[in-house]
């Protein structure tokens, strides 16, 4: 997949293909990233590369509960960067059901956005295909504090200041 | 006040560089407006009928006499002048240039302000009651906790993608002042039968569109579960608001449609999975911004002092300490509202000059402290009653004096079709009509109290809605029209206010208003207010007289 930040780095060697609609056809030997009712349909069947799955904002992140240990990756799709639904999606799927692995962010990522969507549990992010993820990168350090409690911060900054304080 | 720490410098300049990077990328054609659009509205940057407009936050109408020098200094060299005080208790600048808007927002920086989520689909400004913390009716002061949610709302990663804006309001004493039934979320700072202090929680009241008043969620919430219960709402808020059509798109029409039982009930269970999480507030917590909050060295002064009361024979003085003073909780102080609703100028607006005048007053009668209002005036909040007198004089020579606090012509408004892209009529200059109507004070005083409130557009920024007598602009055929409602109010009343009948021209208005007056003077039973009298015999009689024809 191009135009990836992983790890807060540029990343070149994905092998991930997105899948974004149920007719796309995909061969057993990839590594693909299936819409959540193809993934829910494949998920037992015959695939030798690895699956991921993506949910659209409607969806509910906790229909994927008893599927997380057998995802590597889970991608949450923004159809525009002001539809901020997958930020909660990602709360939930770090801070609820416990997931561990990748959570990346695709469709309209861009380089304004990455601060917030690191602080809700994304990892990995494709920036939009006309945007450079290089300069996109610098989004990432936008901020080096943030007031709540995070994904990245569990402890929200008041407690960290009142107990400095107290101490 | 609350001080910043470095931690809140750090980061209010962090989101200066930030917008510094958006603006520069726009500029150059990495950003294209829409992309921009939503970027800059979140840092209050508007882009207007004739220049960019920038609305500066006022946390919960908080400022001091240093920040205000910093506005004056403001309007002086990025603008023209003047600024405008809002309905949110924020100030806005009309004539900023788009590229220097980065150096504005570092200089208020510098003085712990910014614009901040001042517009947005994201959690706005929290308002609180202008007199918080110094009113003789104040329950509890609920202003730790408002910069608590000031402080949680800023720059919250989860939530500033909303599918529209989102307000907070909070009141901590018994009349409302914060209008805390018409916001998306309005919490109640209250004691419990146990005598412990907690919230009852409104949701889903606004104006706008569809205008309804917010319904009880939780009747007692206690207070270290501040902010997972607000976390709880706006999270179930983000996830199934509406997002496909903005005019349906706030929470109130989410429990509209929900109905608030099921609204409650989804909260609910969103808030178990979050309750006695990381963000539940220790006493020490809350002990810690209260520490901000605490009195000024108040001298222990007698009520009434002859240096003031000698000075009450004059009438114009008595009639201003009568209007524009309330009632302080230590005694021989008062605060002091300067009017902002002078006739001839516009609602809220506000010279640089005036901006230093009030500076000044607020650090030689007070404690350098200024407050806004919702109404659009200011406040100083701790004026020894032996100087009411010379804060008069001073008020009249910067044209703060208008004894009209509270009056019909103390007009709540918008900028209107003047500066507003979305209005669809002139709110100023009919404002002022009304004023020029009912410049006798005697007749004025005579009316006592009545909330007037003109927005240009049905946006509402003008909360025509709870005016006892609100006027709507209205287009028709792209003329302006005015539309008259009669009945609305807030506070712990809060009722949205009945249209009359068909709008009026721009030239008919104030003869309208003249009408429903006299009529009311004809009505009103001995001590009856306007929106009693309004109440008791109902919006035909108006009508009748309003829309009579004349032989």
């Amino acid at each position: 997949m191009q135009n990836l930040i992983k790890n807060g780095a540029l990343a070149s060697d994905d092998s991930w293909r997105l899948i974004r609609s149920v007719d796309d056809a995909f061969s057993i030997e990839e590594d693909v990233i299936l819409p959540l009712e193809v993934y829910l349909e494949r998920k037992d069947g015959q695939h030798t590369g690895k699956l991921a799955v993506w949910l659209a904002p409607e969806q509910d992140a906790a229909v994927l509960q008893v599927h997380l240990a057998d995802l590597p990756l889970i991608a949450i799709d923004f159809p525009a960067f002001t539809d901020g639904r997958g930020y909660s999606h990602a709360r939930l799927l770090r801070e609820r059901y416990g997931y561990q692995g990748e959570l990346r962010a695709i469709g309209d990522v861009l380089r304004d956005q990455l601060s917030y969507m690191a602080q809700v549990g994304f990892d990995a992010f494709v920036i939009r295909a006309d945007r450079d993820a290089a300069s996109a990168l610098a989004g990432l350090a936008d901020f080096s504090e943030q007031y709540q409690a995070t994904v990245l911060q569990p402890v929200p900054l008041l407690r960290r200041r009142v107990s400095l304080i107290v101490a | 006040m609350y001080k910043y720490d470095e931690v809140d410098f750090r980061l209010v300049r962090e989101r200066v560089e930030q917008f510094r990077s958006q603006t520069q990328r726009y500029l150059a054609g990495e950003l294209s407006e829409e992309e921009f659009r939503p970027l800059r509205l979140m840092n209050g940057l508007y882009i207007q009928r004739h220049a960019p407009m920038l609305r500066v936050a006022i946390p919960y109408g908080h400022l001091s006499s240093l920040q205000m020098r910093k506005l004056a200094h403001i309007a002086r060299t990025y603008d023209r002048d003047y600024a405008h005080f809002t309905t949110r208790q924020n100030i806005q600048f009309n004539w900023p240039e788009l590229a220097r808007v980065p150096d504005i927002l570092a200089e208020l920086a510098d003085v712990e302000m910014h614009a901040i989520q001042t517009s947005g689909n994201c959690v706005r400004n929290t308002t609180t009651d202008a007199f918080a913390g110094v009113a003789a009716d104040e329950l509890i002061d609920g202003r730790a906790y408002c910069e608590i949610i000031r402080q949680w709302s800023t720059l919250h990663p989860e939530f500033a993608y909303l599918p529209r804006k989102f307000k907070i309001a909070v009141s901590g004493s018994a009349d409302d002042r914060a209008a805390t039934q018409v916001h998306d979320i309005g919490l109640h700072v209250v004691r419990n039968e146990a005598g412990e202090v907690g919230f009852r929680v409104l949701v889903g009241g606004g104006l706008g569109r569809t205008p309804i008043v917010g319904k009880v969620v939780r009747e007692f919430l206690p207070p270290q579960h501040l902010l997972t219960y607000l976390d709880a709402v706006l999270r179930v808020y983000n996830r199934y608001g509406r997002r496909d059509n903005k005019y349906k798109a706030r929470i109130k029409i989410l429990v509209q449609a929900m109905t608030v039982e099921a609204f409650a009930a989804k909260v609910e269970d969103e808030w178990l999975n979050l309750k006695d999480g990381p963000s539940t507030l220790t006493e020490a917590d809350v002990a810690y911004y209260a520490g901000f909050f605490t009195d000024p060295a108040y001298e222990s002064l007698a009520a009434n002092p002859a240096a003031f009361t000698d000075k009450l024979a004059e009438p114009a003085f008595a009639r201003w300490v009568e209007r524009n003073t309330r009632a302080h909780k230590r005694a021989g102080y008062r605060s002091v509202v300067l009017s902002l609703k002078k006739t001839g100028v516009p609602p809220g607006d506000i010279s640089a000059d005036q901006m230093d005048a009030v500076a000044d007053m607020a650090d030689r009668f007070g404690f350098g402290e200024i407050r806004s209002a919702h109404e659009q005036n200011l406040i100083l909040p701790d004026v020894q009653e032996s100087d009411l007198y010379e804060v008069w004089q001073l008020a009249r020579q910067h044209g703060f004096a208008t004894p009209n606090i509270g009056l019909l012509t103390d007009i709540i408004c918008c900028p209107g079709g003047d500066f507003c892209d979305l209005a669809n009529a002139r709110s100023i200059p009919v404002a002022e009509a009304i004023q020029r109507k009912f410049d006798d004070l005697d007749y004025l005083f005579d009316l006592g109290d009545i909330d007037c409130n003109f927005s240009g557009c049905m946006n509402a920024c003008g909360h025509h809605h709870i005016g006892n007598i609100g006027i709507l602009g209205v287009d028709k055929n792209g003329q302006e029209w005015y539309q008259i409602t009669l009945g609305g109010s807030q506070g712990n009343y809060t009722a949205i206010g009945k249209v009359i009948g068909p709008s009026f021209a721009q030239a008919d208005v104030p003869a309208a208003f003249e009408k429903i007056m006299t009529l009311f003077v004809e009505q009103r039973q001995e001590g009856e207010r306007f929106i009693e009298t309004v109440r008791r015999i109902g919006l035909d009689p108006f009508k009748e007289r309003v829309y009579a024809k004349s032989h």
